[in-house]
């Protein structure tokens, strides 16, 4: 398939080959052809027309390039739901930081993405617009792309879009790149500004980038990164020229193997390519080193904990009084209050609801969120610790491939399962990425994770795209 | 001091511990930029991040920060380096963001004091448990619309410093003198603009009673008070409210309690189900603050002399009495008023309780029949000092000034001018006050031989009639002098 990747259609826009009119209709088609797929939950060809029609020409890779924007990204020309019924017709006013950025540099979006309620899921399945079908789907089965970012992963992969922002919470972006067979970039906390995200856990969430090959994330990483004075955890710091810098020789570096990452009933395969991915650093000059991260096992748990208590009170302003869905039966605040809540929020949002405000209440604050913090803290040292031996860590993104539609939906720690992989780093606030490694027995794309020091995007970017060039 | 209060069957103390909430004087809000003007037509300076849009974040306005720390030094209290900002949950129509940001655990202010001064001359220290930055709610407002409630949110977000009292107000008096010294240290320090009727200064109490010696009773906290008017009569009903319970055998439930203006009683704001789990944690939107050294010290230099310090001054430079000091410091602005005299006239510095009384008695009662305050006032401190100096050097009589005064008032005019163009002077010239007796003397021949037969009372007769020729020029102490060298 032509136009899938954003550095060669960049030259092709560049060199006149294609304009952004017809490059923007080739999409829009495929867009039109994989309806199905429910990758988007706004998309409109009259708002594309109009972008294209009042662009100003960038001198910038990405003028012209189109993307795909998920829906928990504020934009002031596109409705924004965060894929939940008590968002259905909200119109921000503003602009994410992120979002503007991107246009600044005159890229085109196409619409914006379905992902799971609020980015709580892993399976894209809780968004109140329908599941999003994972497109390496047969016929027979559908596959979830997983989640939250489902909608940007499946648009990527299917090539309904050259990119796509994505946030990442516990690993909301590399679980659902793995599962579609794409690379997915979750940075550092703090490279990416906030503001305009809509909030799910403050302390965790960061907004990053799907693509189909390491470059292209470079490249819009890039774009995205940076400081903001809006978003008192912004991290003032110099943003390298990451596509330019990439340094496909690892010689002399050292990569840590966890051992606590080996666990138990995982199927085989996922330790397969994840052996293969090891030799294939070590024919590049790679030191092995085998490296121990602790309190991996209590990542989860402690996930489970500060994420649903942020999200509790995060999720407060969605009250029906100022904007958004206000239930009929409102005959008293506290009726409206109630209703609203009952009928705006799915089920999986409302469980999460409850478990932070249960951990958080007078008695329990002590024994679960506190404790939780102070966990988080050590699981962070764990990776400070290791991080002196060596330069950056490698691990499978997932326990499995692609799951069925439907699969795992009567079990919620099951489903939470998912994230026991990428869980540790987004609590850590490490930057992460996963590629495509290797393939299921079924014929499904694997996912194989590098996890970096705090700041150090470059060198994940160094190692996919080594992995990427010599991966068998 | 005897505070105790007869019950039916015994004598009760009163126990009671302040919650003030300060509104801090800023011109934007404590995590937005919105200006916080009062009265402006309502939802008219709400930003984005006052509404709680989606995305929205909170960023620390630094000079609230100062303006805390500030406070914080001028209550001698410990300033906390390291402090955490607080979500404090729960739902209300007029919190958008479903929390309010405040400060629970690690407040930027810890333990400090206020000392209260009694008309006496004693005094009481009242220990400060800390204070802390947090913001303010909207304003539901649900008398435009016989069905409906509306919602403003100017006041969303504007910061406010609650500053807590240890129990140790032992009456609504004591109560009363602590909350008008926090209020005039305050506007001391600028911090505050001390408007208890828009808001700016409230207070929450909280009350128990007690028999002397005993531990402390439950207590029951009345929200929300902003007259210290109404803070004195919601303590003495809730006090009695109290008393006669437990005298009839029945136990305080601690509850929060509203004030009726209207009917001078308290009564429950809510019940103790619904008492509220606030699910207090750290903020994650925003860092820890850390304040570095040279950030207070530098705030610390910039502190004004406060009242209690002033008061020292006069007392030991001034050499004015406790109760004229303690008149002139409770205002700031006429303290400022009292101090500019002597800065543009510092030969008046050993006429200090002349400039008191001028200022506490004349120009006080002018201020008040015109009801404006003492910046409004026509007469500015250089021509006060001007009029005192133009008494002192005998130019004029007391009693002159004083219509002289009134005439500065209406004319914005100098003393001197004044003075001047009517003549005012006073006659000092011996001779002259001389000639004026001789007058009186020869046409009062009776009442002269009156006086030298002993109605010595005349003297006051004579004094009148020469006064009454020189128009009340004449220098009342030589004219006092020569009449008596010449009855003699």
């Amino acid at each position: 398939m032509d136009f899938i990747s954003i550095k060669e259609t960049a030259d092709k826009l560049k060199n006149k080959k294609i304009s952004i009119t017809e490059l923007s209709n080739i999409f829009i088609d495929r867009i039109n052809k994989n309806a199905n797929l429910n990758a988007y939950i706004y998309f409109d060809e009259d708002n594309i027309n109009h972008q294209i029609s009042s662009l100003f020409h960038q001198e910038s890779l990405l003028n012209g390039i189109p993307l795909a924007i998920k829906d928990l990204f504020c934009t002031k020309n596109m409705p924004t739901t965060a894929a939940s019924k008590i968002l259905k017709n909200f119109k921000p006013t503003y602009e994410s930081f992120v979002t503007q950025k991107l246009l600044n540099e005159g890229s085109i979006f196409l619409g914006k993405t379905n992902c799971d309620e609020f980015a709580m899921g892993s399976a894209n399945t809780t968004s109140y617009f329908g599941n999003v079908v994972n497109p390496l789907s047969t016929k027979k089965i559908p596959l979830v792309p997983g989640g939250s970012s489902g909608g940007s992963a499946a648009a990527v992969a299917a090539g309904l879009c050259l990119g796509a922002t994505g946030t990442d919470t516990g690993g909301s972006i590399r679980q659902p790149a793995s599962f579609c067979g794409i690379v997915g970039i979750k940075p550092t906390y703090g490279l990416c500004s906030r503001w305009g995200i809509v909030a799910f856990a403050s302390s965790l969430d960061q907004a990053g980038i799907f693509t189909n090959c390491v470059d292209d994330a470079a490249i819009l990483m890039e774009s995205i990164a940076g400081y903001d004075n809006k978003d008192s955890t912004s991290a003032n710091i110099e943003i390298p020229n990451y596509y330019k810098s990439i340094n496909n020789d690892l010689s002399g570096k050292t990569v840590g193997i966890p051992f606590e990452y080996n666990i138990s009933g995982i199927p085989e395969e996922i330790s397969i390519i994840w052996e293969e991915a090891i030799k294939t650093l070590e024919k590049g000059g790679v030191k092995i080193k085998k490296i121990s991260l602790p309190h991996t096992k209590y990542a989860l748990p402690t996930y489970y904990i500060i994420a649903p208590a942020e999200a509790s009170s995060n999720l407060a302003r969605y009250d029906g009084v100022k904007y958004g869905f206000r239930s009929e039966k409102n005959e008293s605040l506290d009726e409206m209050y109630e209703m609203t809540r009952k009928e705006g929020f799915g089920k999986e949002v409302k469980r999460r609801i409850l478990i932070g405000t249960y951990v958080l209440s007078a008695g329990y604050y002590d024994a679960y969120y506190l404790k939780a913090q102070k966990v988080r803290k050590l699981i962070a040292n764990d990776f400070i610790n290791s991080f002196q031996e060596c330069d950056f860590i490698l691990t499978p993104t997932t326990p499995s491939a692609a799951f069925p539609i439907g699969e795992k939906e009567d079990d919620p720690i099951k489903m939470y399962l998912n994230d026991i992989f990428t869980v540790p780093a987004s609590l850590a606030g490490i930057p992460g990425i996963s590629i495509p490694y290797g393939k299921s027995k079924e014929g499904l794309p694997l996912g194989i994770q590098i996890l970096s020091k705090h700041f150090d995007e470059q060198t994940l970017f160094n190692v996919a795209s080594y992995l990427e060039r010599n991966n068998e | 001091m005897n505070n105790l209060i007869k019950g039916k069957k015994s004598d009760w103390e009163i126990v009671i511990g302040l919650e003030i909430h300060a509104q801090v004087k800023s011109n934007s809000k404590l995590f937005s930029s919105s200006p916080t003007k009062f009265g402006s037509s309502p939802n008219s300076q709400v930003s984005l991040v006052d509404a709680a849009m989606p995305g929205m974040l909170p960023v620390i306005n630094e000079y609230c920060i100062k303006q805390a720390v500030k406070t914080g030094l001028g209550l001698e209290a410990k300033i906390n380096q390291y402090s955490v900002f607080d979500r404090k949950n729960y739902f209300y129509a007029d919190l958008p963001q479903g929390y309010q940001i405040s400060q629970y655990k690690n407040p930027i202010v810890g333990e400090g004091k206020v000392t209260i001064d009694f008309r006496d001359g004693s005094s009481k220290d009242i220990r400060i448990v800390r204070l802390h930055l947090e913001q303010d709610a909207g304003k539901s407002m649900h008398d435009q619309n016989p069905t409906k409630t509306y919602v403003d949110l100017n006041r969303s977000g504007v910061a406010l410093m609650e500053i807590v009292s240890e129990p140790d107000l032992r009456s609504s008096e004591e109560t009363a003198l602590y909350i008008t010294k926090i209020r005039t240290i305050l506007m001391y320090l600028d911090t505050c603009d001390g408007n208890m009727q828009e808001g700016s200064l409230r207070a929450d109490v909280n009350i128990s009673v007690r028999k002397p010696g005993d531990n402390y009773g439950t207590r029951c906290e009345i929200k929300n008070l902003n007259s210290i008017k109404f803070i004195k009569q919601a303590i003495e009903y809730e006090a009695r409210r109290q008393i006669e319970i437990i005298e009839d055998g029945g136990t305080i439930e601690q509850n929060t309690l509203l004030f009726n203006t209207q009917s001078g009683k308290t009564k429950p704001m809510r019940s103790k189900e619904e008492a509220h789990d606030y699910r207090y944690f750290p903020d994650p939107d925003l860092l820890p603050l850390n304040l570095e050294n040279n950030f207070i010290e530098k705030i610390r230099r910039e502190i004004p002399l406060l009242p209690d310090q002033r008061k020292v001054k006069y007392i030991n430079e001034l050499k004015l009495s406790n109760y004229d000091s303690s008149v002139l410091i409770a205002e700031k602005e006429v303290s400022d008023y009292f101090d500019s005299v002597f800065e543009i006239h510092e030969e008046l510095k050993d006429s200090s309780k002349l400039v008191a009384n001028w200022i506490t008695s004349e120009l006080f009662s002018i201020l008040k029949k015109n009801e404006i305050n003492i910046l409004q006032s026509p007469i500015s401190s250089d021509y006060l000092g001007q009029l005192i100096l133009l008494i002192k050097t005998n130019k004029i009589s007391g009693k002159i000034a004083k219509d002289v005064f009134e005439e500065m008032f209406i004319n914005k005019k100098s003393p001197k001018d004044i003075v001047e163009e009517k003549g005012l002077i006073q006659v000092t010239d011996i001779d002259e006050i001389e000639s004026i007796i001789d007058q009186i003397l020869e046409t009062n021949t009776d009442k002269l031989k009156d006086y030298k037969s002993g109605k010595t009372k005349l003297l006051g007769y004579f004094i009148g009639q020469a006064m009454k020729i020189s128009k009340g020029k004449a220098n009342p102490k030589i004219l006092n002098e020569i009449l008596l060298k010449k009855l003699t």
